[in-house]
């Protein structure tokens, strides 16, 4: 009987086990011994370069460009797709229910689409001649704000920005909407009777209690903002450009290996970036470990 | 019944810890995987003898594996060298892969020992040819340039190529890649535009100033380029440059040269395409147009002049108007005492084949490829799709389209005069840093001497780096 349970458990576990190792664990463990190798990508052998190529990185200047712009990213993004995704969900929480419903579809519409997509639609929106963006300024006779979006230092990196939080506000509305209906009405009509306006009741009953949907939502945009590289691929001048401008780890890394030919070391920003990620997601989650709300 | 198990019926703890231990152990030995490629030689098709028809010494029943990037040419033309290879050699079998990410799927056979008999290593995705010969995984193709060519009697293969392709696939004094196509860079015009306002085609850079004023006031912008990929804008900058400093300059660009980048033809070319941005000749905007916006807004007649490759015309079928009549103009002198006349043009070629230093069945793939390089195969393949083949006088007696014709009056007019950059594939990472830094120079965010600064700094840590092969020229 308990002898046939551990086969059952057995059964169960290791073919997913196996799949794990194979395809998800033993990819990593390569990877963190590509990086200390000069693998070119196409030899049958490696030499054992020992940390040379994490000291490279340190003096790889589009490296350190593409470090700083994920910095930034990381820094702007989810702070400013969670501000407006709480915006929006308070909103429909008190807007009436039915055209709630529609915003919250139409809000959710981004994220049907690819990246890829997205970023070429995005790509014409800023075409500096015939955009979308171009045109509406110059119609309403703003024309001297017109600008080459993507080829100017100062912008191109705000325009991936939008981008990216254009593409993940929606999910994010959806998430915490969900999060807001978890709450109890009787807080809200208490708050209420208590005399709160409406930013008291946002940020003493709202935001409290949909702390922990917050947190994850600071993980996985911690994670996006670390990568953008489908966008920046499609979507920038260069790609990574002009000059750097838009240039991030993800994009570095496979220009390294794919352009290059050097496997080895881009193995080695690979590993960096795992390190930062996986960094940010610990971070992310003990910050808010403190306090747990029990709701009534 | 086992009594351990009555004891824990299920995984305690520490059991877990031990397991994720003995995981974390053998991880690393799985890590050996990628780089675990056999180094032993495959047993290689024994040559047969070589004969007058058979100067390859073909083993005639060998059988023939050939992966070709099935891209814009599609790959009509490779499998019927195939076909003729076929007839040749009736007894053997024949595999063919038309692929347009020939790089993804060839990586692994590389790493493994295992490549095919030829690969068209073209395509966006294609493999670094300077990594393929650092890791010698290429094989040196002297023996297919001697063999006497297919259909040119008295000629060998090596003498029926344009000048310059041998030169393209050498790499530290080996030839390991033969390119099939032939492109050559230069400045596009409407033909037709030009000859209805009375414009004519400038030789020195002194004229081309002249009539980007004069085509100014008509209300059309004088140029305009891809400026999303700012390689383009540098090829003129380069072609210039060349132009006036001799094939001296280029070798000391390309065997990277102290100080190269500061030599005064590119330095004078530099401040030619920084004047061309600073008087605003060129269409705002095309900073961030990608190669089909910018050529769609050309084909518009919204701009007179776009540097490109010979490949711009079948790119722009459909998109340029009847009557358009798209031809290809040099790249104006700079003027005084250049080292090279004003016909001469940067060429190279490109779409290139190779045979893999491990491929199991090489005088096959050689003697493919002297199918496929033959007079006839090449002849039909510009017919087909409208572009040069490396093969010299594949194009004679055929009737050519306005784009084409003009290439190859101009590879005619350039004669021995051609020259190629090579560091763009020796040297990947100089090549990004040097779009870059032009691409910041005709934005005006970059003065022509800092240019110069910025492109040497790239090329001296290149030069330094211990980890880059190098070779010269």
């Amino acid at each position: 009987m308990k002898h046939g349970r551990w086969r059952f458990l057995l059964g169960a576990l290791v073919p997913a086990l196996v799949l794990h190792v194979v395809f998800v664990l033993s990819p990593y463990a390569q990877a963190f011994w590509l990086s200390l190798t000069d693998w070119t990508g196409v030899a049958g052998e490696a030499q054992f370069v020992g940390a040379d190529n994490y000291v490279r990185l340190g003096g790889d200047s589009l490296f350190l460009d593409a470090v700083r712009n994920n910095a930034l990213l990381l820094l702007v993004v989810p702070l400013v797709t969670i501000a407006l995704g709480l915006f929006l969900a308070s909103m429909l929480r008190t807007s009436s229910s039915r055209l709630g419903q529609g915003y919250r579809i139409v809000y959710f519409f981004p994220q049907l689409l690819s990246l890829v997509v997205i970023a070429v639609l995005w790509s014409f929106v800023y075409n500096p001649n015939t955009g979308l963006l171009n045109s509406g300024l110059r119609a309403v006779g703003l024309g001297a704000m017109a600008q080459s979006w993507l080829a100017e230092p100062a912008f191109a990196l705000v325009a991936v920005m939008v981008v990216l939080i254009w593409s993940s506000v929606g999910f994010y509305v959806v998430l915490f909407s969900a999060a807001i209906e978890g709450i109890p009405r009787e807080l809200f009509e208490a708050a209420l009777l208590d005399g709160a306006g409406k930013w008291a009741t946002f940020s003493r009953v709202t935001l409290p209690l949909v702390r922990e949907s917050v947190q994850v939502a600071f993980v996985y945009l911690g994670i996006a903002a670390l990568d953008a590289f489908a966008v920046v691929q499609v979507m920038t001048v260069g790609p990574g450009g002009p000059d750097g401008a838009t240039e991030v780890i993800g994009l570095s890394l496979y220009r390294t290996a794919f352009s290059y030919g050097k496997f080895g070391y881009a193995s080695a920003m690979g590993v960096a970036l795992f390190f930062a990620t996986l960094t940010l997601a610990v971070l992310a989650l003990r910050s808010g470990r403190k306090e747990r709300l029990e709701l009534a | 019944m086992n009594p351990e198990s009555q004891v824990r019926p299920y995984p305690t703890r520490r059991a877990l810890l031990k397991t994720a231990a003995t995981a974390a152990i053998a991880v690393p030995a799985l890590a050996g995987c990628v780089t675990a490629g056999k180094d032993d030689d495959a047993p290689a098709a024994a040559g047969a003898d070589k004969t007058a028809e058979n100067p390859l010494g073909v083993k005639a029943d060998a059988p023939l594996e050939v992966v070709v990037f099935k891209g814009g040419y599609g790959d009509d033309y490779a499998v019927a060298a195939e076909t003729k290879y076929q007839q040749k050699y009736p007894q053997t079998k024949i595999d063919h892969k038309g692929l347009q990410k020939v790089g993804e799927a060839m990586q692994p056979r590389f790493v493994a020992g295992d490549p095919p008999d030829v690969v068209d290593n073209t395509g966006a995705g294609r493999l670094d040819i300077a990594t393929l010969v650092g890791a010698s995984q290429v094989s040196d193709l002297a023996g297919l340039l001697d063999a006497p060519s297919l259909d040119q009697p008295g000629k060998k293969v090596r003498d029926t190529l344009l000048p310059g392709v041998v030169e393209d696939g050498t790499f530290a004094g080996k030839t390991v890649a033969l390119n099939f196509t032939y492109t050559v860079w230069g400045l596009w015009y409407s033909k037709s535009l030009f000859t209805e306002r009375g414009w004519a085609y400038p030789k020195t850079w002194d004229e081309m100033i002249t009539l980007c004023g004069e085509i100014k006031k008509t209300g059309v912008a004088p140029w305009t380029y891809q400026g999303k990929y700012p390689e383009y804008i540098n090829d003129p900058l380069l072609s210039m440059a060349a132009k006036a400093g001799g094939p001296d300059l280029v070798k000391a660009v390309d065997n990277l040269q102290p100080g190269a980048w500061k030599q005064d033809g590119l330095v004078q070319a530099a401040t030619a395409f920084a004047e061309l941005a600073g008087r605003g000749f060129l269409m705002s905007g095309s900073e961030a147009l990608s190669h089909t916006e910018a050529q769609a807004a050309w084909c518009q007649k919204k701009a007179a002049f776009i540097p490109c490759g010979s490949w711009l015309e079948s790119e722009q079928k459909g998109v340029a108007p009847a009557g358009f009549d798209m031809v290809m103009g040099t790249v104006p002198a700079r003027g005084g005492s250049d080292k090279l006349p004003v016909t001469a043009v940067q060429a190279a070629s490109s779409e290139s084949f190779l045979v893999p230093a491990k491929a199991k069945n090489p005088a096959g793939g050689q003697e493919y490829l002297r199918i496929l390089f033959s007079k006839e195969s090449a002849t039909a393949f510009a017919k087909a799709n409208s572009t040069l083949p490396s093969v010299t006088g594949a194009t004679d007696g055929l009737t050519l389209t306005s784009g084409l014709g003009s290439v190859r009056d101009a590879v005619t007019a350039a004669g021995r005069d051609t020259f190629t950059y090579r560091f763009r594939t020796w040297y990947a990472p100089l090549a990004k840093a040097v779009d870059d830094a032009t691409g910041e120079l005709v934005n005006k965010r970059l003065s022509p001497a800092d240019w110069a600064n910025r492109i040497q700094k790239a090329a001296d840590q290149v030069a330094q780096d211990s980890t880059v092969t190098k070779f010269t020229r």
